[in-house]
């Protein structure tokens, strides 16, 4: 990543600066004509953007071009420059690369395409058609709000995640940063604060979905002191990445959230509590944190208000349990991640015993926007109970792998097949797991669902942080339930029976069963194993874990019994239940299979159907996938 | 003082008393396995389930750590709590099929055989109430033993699986044992 040292425009004396210091990094970052700007969320760098932007920024030079940014706060316009961002969402096209201000969307960019850019953006006015995106009738979509993942979404938190340059502040103030935090300083007292945020209707986006209002209107009354804001960003779910990509494409605005929130209810002290496996998420943090106490918005006296706040980083060691509060402050404390029994509210005795505001990194990043905004246009967005947006992470069998943002109430049909594309090859859809580990998984019929905190609790499952898994017919949801309890038994901390040896008896179940040793009274076995997990366990991680066994015994009880009755995998996934056999009508003694099977489980001969002999075959299913003409099943 | 109701009966108590300390001052029985009135309560072994209504809301709650509060009503023997009591120790006796304390617990509850199957890995004595733990700590001053891994793999250890320098051999460990895991070496 580039290391720019940031021109320091001044400390910020008083509120009002804001608005001038605004100005001037809007008009520095238009005397760039043009920008070219190369995504840098985990994804796209992990696809090469970095070896994009770096010869785009050679090339641009060679050019004559002058592309330091830095300059330009001193010098005159310039034609073109380059930039990084934060992740743009749509990772599955990735790398990407918008041509501003036009907003030509280039996807799938490689080294090798950047002279094309460059010479249809600066010579020829034009853009590069085969790096556009390509609809499904193969038209092209020049701009992102073309593209139907993006055409679906309401891009408000992750608004700054893919425009602005995370590691530069002077991005942030271009994009009204700080202008909520001006505004809270200025005009609005801490009750009126608590007040816009418990008007907005904002619920707690880490899972539970605690109104965020009434948490701080508690700890604005709390008597001890000193109070304590933390960010929860140990985001640890299987196939959830929107913290991460949240904190590393827009930090400053996580950290204004913060700030509000202590000007709200009156703490001094922050802290961040982050993922160590999430590095770049930390650096960009750091630097972030660094660059608001240079513009006097962390620190004593933040913008000569006399208000002091400021915030520090804790890096979580990597254990799951950990993103529950209490095993998060006893981190915090330097004890074992373990939780302990909550019967006081953590907005009297939280961190070190002292009034605390725990909120997750989407919700603190949701605060600016309701200060900006104001309360009454957030809560009109949403459904009765869960306003504003929610950020979701799209992963599995989907077509568009990504980030996304959608109003709440949207549906998960509209998620799942008009923004996510629906499932690769037209396969069938099977199942989504909202939720992450502790959540539950949905069929097919409950797609027309809005999903929405409640109506995701009343079908079994839970929003949970936001992640998705979308499933299609290949899925065996036994295997999936095993899969997440499995999880959860590495991640429970061991100290309550139920959850540790509850988890491990369960895992056994579901172990038998996808080895074709499932035996009837299982599925009644586990139910009742599940209701007592959930009645005894301490914390979330133990009462939420059998939410993915209830959930598929619940919507695909067949499937268990085809397993156990029939010793039957339909979706063809635990091995010992299913057998690859050629279908002798359909072979044409291509000998395709012959040639590819790895363990020799073929029998062919030129112009002879070919054979499979269970006991050498493997189940790998590569004859089926190489057979043309559908022989093996 | 708090008043609430214990099996149908109103009390009064002193703001912070457990419920399990007014169960048993009362004469009610509760079973407990992790629990010591000497020591810190933890909540490890989950037996001491109760049913607690709060603000018309029930729940399910170790008696050891909740608090007596203010208008709740407490039932120490319903058909939830007996039920869950009852996986409990099936699953305890997955653990620990061979400890006498468990089978005769079980029995008190009608349980003789379990339904779960636990790996050889996962099977101990040792029912990790961390008993020992507090009696070296809190009593013995001593801290040579913790817990160590998380999960199935959680186990009682002395600092970095090596001998403790600070343990002086004074067996409370052993004492407040409920299992009788734990064995003296007196040679040593």
């Amino acid at each position: 990543m580039e290391q720019e040292t940031i021109t320091r425009v001044a400390s910020i004396k008083e509120p009002s600066e804001v608005a001038a210091i605004r100005e001037q990094c809007k008009a520095a970052l238009e005397r760039r004509k043009i920008c070219f700007r190369v995504c840098a969320g985990t994804a796209c760098i992990a696809g090469g953007s970095l070896e994009v932007y770096e010869e785009l920024k050679k090339q641009i030079q060679q050019r004559g071009i002058n592309v330091d940014v830095e300059l330009l706060f001193e010098g005159g316009e310039t034609e073109a420059g380059a930039s990084t961002s934060g992740c743009h969402g749509f990772c599955q096209m990735g790398p990407l690369v918008r041509v501003e201000p036009q907003g030509t969307f280039y996807n799938k960019v490689k080294v090798e395409n950047v002279p094309d850019i460059i010479a249809a953006t600066l010579e020829e006015q034009g853009v590069v058609e085969d790096l556009l995106f390509e609809n499904k009738d193969g038209s092209r979509a020049t701009i992102e709000k073309e593209v139907p993942f993006y055409a679906g979404q309401k891009r408000i938190v992750l608004g700054g995640c893919g425009t602005i340059n995370p590691e530069d502040i002077r991005n942030y103030f271009a994009v009204d940063g700080y202008k909520a935090l001006a505004k809270c300083l200025t005009e609005m007292t801490p009750e009126d604060v608590v007040e816009e945020v418990k008007k907005s209707g904002l619920r707690g986006r880490g899972g539970g979905g605690f109104p965020t209002g009434r948490k701080w209107e508690s700890a604005l009354k709390a008597v001890g002191r000193p109070k304590y804001i933390i960010c929860n960003a140990d985001e640890g779910d299987p196939g959830a990445f929107m913290d991460r990509s949240l904190i590393e494409g827009n930090p400053q605005l996580v950290i204004e959230g913060m700030i509000i929130s202590a000007y709200g209810v009156g703490a001094k002290y922050g802290v961040v509590y982050v993922r160590a496996e999430y590095p770049l998420a930390v650096t960009r943090l750091f630097k972030a944190i660094d660059q608001a106490r240079e513009y006097g918005l962390l620190g004593e006296n933040i913008m000569g208000t006399g208000f002091d706040f400021d915030i520090e980083v804790f890096q979580g060691a990597g254990a799951f349990v950990c993103g529950e509060s209490s095993a998060l402050r006893a981190s915090i404390e330097g004890l074992p991640g373990e939780p302990t029994a909550k019967y006081d509210h953590a907005t009297d005795k939280g961190l070190w015993e002292k009034p605390t505001v725990l909120n997750n990194v989407e919700s603190f990043a949701n605060i600016p926007i309701i200060i900006n905004h104001g309360a009454d246009c957030y809560a009109s967005m949403g459904t009765e109970k869960s306003k504003g947006t929610k950020v979701f992470s799209l992963v599995g069998n989907i077509v568009n792998t990504g980030l996304i943002e959608v109003e709440m109430g949207t549906t998960l049909r509209k998620i799942i097949f008009e923004i996510g594309g629906g499932i690769p090859d037209d396969k069938p859809f099977k199942a989504v797991q909202t939720g992450g580990p502790s959540g539950g998984c949905l069929p097919a019929d409950k797609l027309d669902m809005p999903v929405d905190f409640d109506q995701l609790t009343e079908a079994g499952s839970m929003m949970g942080s936001g992640g998705m898994i979308v499933m299609d017919e290949g899925a065996c949801v036994v295997n999936v339930a095993k899969y997440f309890i499995e999880f959860c038994n590495d991640e429970s901390c061991g100290k309550c029976i139920s959850c540790r040896d509850g988890s491990a008896a369960l895992l056994n179940i579901l172990e038998r069963i996808c080895e074709g040793e499932g035996r009837e009274e299982d599925l009644e076995t586990m139910e009742d194993l599940c209701h007592a997990i959930d009645d005894a366990s301490m914390c979330g991680l133990g009462t939420s874990l059998p939410n993915p066994v209830l959930s598929t015994l619940h919507y695909f009880r067949d499937e268990y019994l085809a397993h156990i009755k029939d010793k039957n995998c339909p979706a063809k996934v635990c091995k010992p239940l299913f057998t690859y056999e050629v279908i002798t009508d359909n072979c044409k003694m291509c000998g395709l299979c012959f040639r590819n099977c790895p363990s020799d489980a073929v029998i062919w001969k030129k112009k002879e159907v070919a054979e499979i002999i269970q006991d050498k075959c493997v189940k790998c299913g590569i004859c089926k996938e190489v057979c043309k003409f559908d022989a093996v099943e | 003082m708090v008043t609430f109701t214990l099996n149908g009966t109103e009390l009064e108590v002193k703001e912070g008393t457990t419920l399990l300390e007014v169960a048993r001052d009362q004469g009610i029985e509760i079973p407990t396995l992790c629990y010591h009135e000497e020591m810190s309560t933890y909540g490890a072994c989950r037996l001491c389930l109760v049913e607690v209504v709060r603000r018309d809301w029930p729940s399910i709650q170790p008696a050891c750590l909740y608090p007596a509060r203010e208008g709740i009503e407490v039932n120490t023997d319903t058909e939830r709590v007996r039920k869950s009591r009852k996986i409990l120790l099936e699953l305890y006796l997955a653990r620990s099929p061979e400890s006498q304390v468990i089978i005769d617990l079980a029995k008190e509850y009608g349980i003789r055989d379990t339904r779960f199957k636990l790996k050889e890995s996962e099977r101990s004595e040792c029912i990790l109430c961390g008993l020992c733990v507090r009696a070296c700590a809190e009593i013995s001053k001593r801290h040579a033993i913790s817990f160590a891994h998380r999960g199935s793999k959680r186990m009682i250890q002395t600092p970095f699986e090596e001998l403790a320098d600070t343990c002086v051999g004074c067996q409370a460990c052993a004492f407040v044992c409920p299992t009788g895991v734990i064995k003296i070496d007196e040679a040593d």
